[in-house]
């Protein structure tokens, strides 16, 4: 190779690490993105509306005159879901977890993991039509008061949903421990559950409880199922048989209306994002932390 | 915890109690299954029945009976080629830079931590994103290319988590082997790792898209709508997805559109099988191959 073509591949190479430096700096291009975006099209609407009103205000009527913009229904409808969600998940989410890692055979487990990743894989909308068309004819037929959009069933599907990913997570938290301990508990005369309940589980928990606050974190962002099936009345009440709105159902709910533009109720979806945003990235944050210190034990 | 305390127990109670528990855990898996079938079967016998010739070729319509779903499958489709173009060259380019090129200091750090938040950013903030920047700020509108932009956004982060951990599954012996006879760090890369690591990115890009196909909130939030009823002709024109026919048909209160979004569900989630088949067919030769 001559000393030219030693210099243009020097400039070549040159310019292929500059795009793929700019490919990677684009994610932070894009958080900055929204980030600016949300607080730019919110400010409108803190003109308008004080901020400590927003975050405090106990009614959310922005599309009827009086108009009130108080925030919390949609958080505590928002909460509904997660705790509803969670009760669904949590317990088959974690049994599914020990038994693929404590029972399962390895054909077993070629079997249900693939399962969970269907689960997993299926879009949000179809959850939300088979909240509306299966689960709440189920629970109506269970329990007559029980409003056509309710907060149970969406709960409910919204549980199915992160599901897997508890599972899977908690699955490999579970792994993640080494055989020692499990052979050192059982060598004392422990049994499978004991060995499970008093070394194992405390060993993986900050893994468990992980994978439980993702979990959250995603019920708390899911849009479409709840959207479809919890209806689109913002209240405080916690009654599972009522119809409830969360933050993201409140997006949709603007976005497909006719809401014009500039209007405080438009720039509401902002602000709503912006918390809603927040909320998701502190709880992230707290779940990656706790991940990062299972980490460090184990590997 | 009295109920964990064995120590007054005799061994065969120990025992039945971990078989107790043992059941109850199988029990559970088992219904993971049942969810599974229950989904399936619901969706399925309304849906199945639906899908014909005319369901396939047909716009949307005020009657139920003249109801099709080509205007959104062909917008899915166009979604997501765009979607793929834009996200595939970016994020395997982001994966490449952070597993190969990237210095390990505090900006690549930055850029880790911050991947690995954007991944758990609900969809609708990207929809949001997409209706300021795309839709408003660069005046694209509701066209294909705007909803392909926000999708692309939305799965960076998953193609780009997926790519790095193909490409750090690359032995390292490969690339000393190539840099010792002279290639550049780039010819390595682009003739040997990139190579090796195929399968594992295609595979996570796959995934990505499926994704893409079944997102529904951020469409909505930059104000795709499901009233169209012609496919789209290029990248500017307004255009509907299989997700959005589904829910703008489940919100509908009579029960025959609720029935066609049945219709719709089967024909995206036939969509999601081909394109996991694909993954699945990959994932097994690369490991054929491996081996």
């Amino acid at each position: 190779m001559n000393i030219l073509a030693q210099k243009k591949s020097r400039w070549l190479e040159g310019g292929i690490h500059g795009f793929l430096f700019f490919c990677a700096f684009l994610s932070i291009l894009t958080t900055v993105t929204i980030v600016v975006s949300l607080v730019w099209e919110s400010i409108p609407f803190f003109f308008e509306v004080a901020p400590l009103d927003f975050l405090l205000g106990t009614t959310w009527q922005p599309l009827i005159v009086p108009r009130e913009y108080g925030v919390l229904p949609l958080v505590v409808g928002t909460l509904q879901i997660v705790v509803g969600s969670a009760l669904v998940a949590i317990p088959i989410g974690v049994c599914c977890a020990i038994y693929l890692s404590e029972y399962a055979s390895p054909r077993m487990r070629k079997i249900v993991k693939p399962t969970l990743e269907v689960l997993a894989g299926i879009p949000t909308i179809v959850y939300g039509y088979f909240a509306l068309t299966a689960i709440t004819p189920v629970l109506k037929s269970i329990y007559s008061g029980t409003e056509t959009y309710n907060a149970a069933s969406a709960s409910i599907v919204v549980g199915i949903m992160i599901l897997p990913m508890i599972a899977s997570l908690c699955d490999d938290a579970l792994r993640a421990v080494p055989g020692s301990l499990r052979q050192g508990a059982m060598a004392l005369g422990a049994t499978r559950f004991e060995a499970l309940t008093r070394v194992i589980f405390p060993a993986a928990l900050s893994g468990i409880t992980a994978s439980f606050v993702l979990a959250f974190s995603r019920a708390v962002g899911e849009t479409m199922a709840v959207s479809i099936a919890a209806g689109a009345t913002p209240s405080m009440s916690f009654l599972p048989t009522e119809s409830i709105q969360t933050m993201t159902a409140f997006i949709v709910q603007v976005s497909m209306g006719d809401t014009p533009r500039g209007t405080p109720e438009y720039h509401a979806i902002f602000a709503v994002g912006m918390l809603l945003f927040l909320i998701t990235l502190g709880i992230n944050m707290v779940a990656h932390r706790v991940l990062r210190k299972y980490r460090e034990v184990y590997e | 915890m009295s109920w964990l305390d064995t120590a007054n127990l005799n061994l065969r109670k120990r025992r039945r109690r971990a078989l107790y528990f043992k059941s109850i855990c199988s029990l559970f898996t088992w219904s993971c299954f049942v969810l599974l079938a229950v989904l399936l079967v619901h969706v399925g016998h309304k849906g199945v029945g639906l899908i014909d010739v005319d369901f396939l070729r047909n716009a949307p319509s005020w009657r139920p009976e003249d109801c099709g779903i080509w205007p959104a499958i062909a917008g899915s489709l166009w979604m997501m080629g765009l979607t793929a173009l834009i996200s595939i060259p970016c994020g395997v380019s982001a994966a490449l830079y952070l597993e190969e090129f990237a210095p390990k200091n505090r900006w690549a750090h930055l850029i880790d931590v911050n991947i690995s938040n954007l991944a758990g950013v609900p969809s609708i903030v990207y929809g949001i994103l997409g209706a300021t920047v795309f839709v408003r700020f660069l005046a694209l509108e509701q066209s294909v290319l705007a909803g392909s932009l926000t999708m692309s956004l939305l799965v960076l982060p998953v193609i780009i988590i997926a790519s790095r951990e193909a490409i750090r599954a690359v032995p390292s012996t490969i690339r000393h082997a190539a840099l010792a006879l002279g290639a550049t760090p780039w010819q390595t890369v682009v003739h040997h790792v990139l190579p090796t690591a195929l399968a594992g990115i295609l595979t996570g890009v796959i995934l990505a898209l499926s994704r893409a196909i079944g997102e529904t909130a951020p469409l909505i939030t930059i104000g795709a709508v499901a009233y169209i009823s012609d496919a789209p002709a290029g990248p500017m024109d307004s255009f509907t997805v299989l997700p959005l026919q589904i829910y703008s048909w489940t919100t509908k209160a009579q029960s025959e559109f609720q029935d066609l979004a049945a219709g719709g569900i089967v024909a995206l989630l036939v969509f999601l099988v081909i394109m996991n088949g694909i993954a699945v067919w990959i994932r097994h030769r690369a490991e054929g191959n491996a081996n």
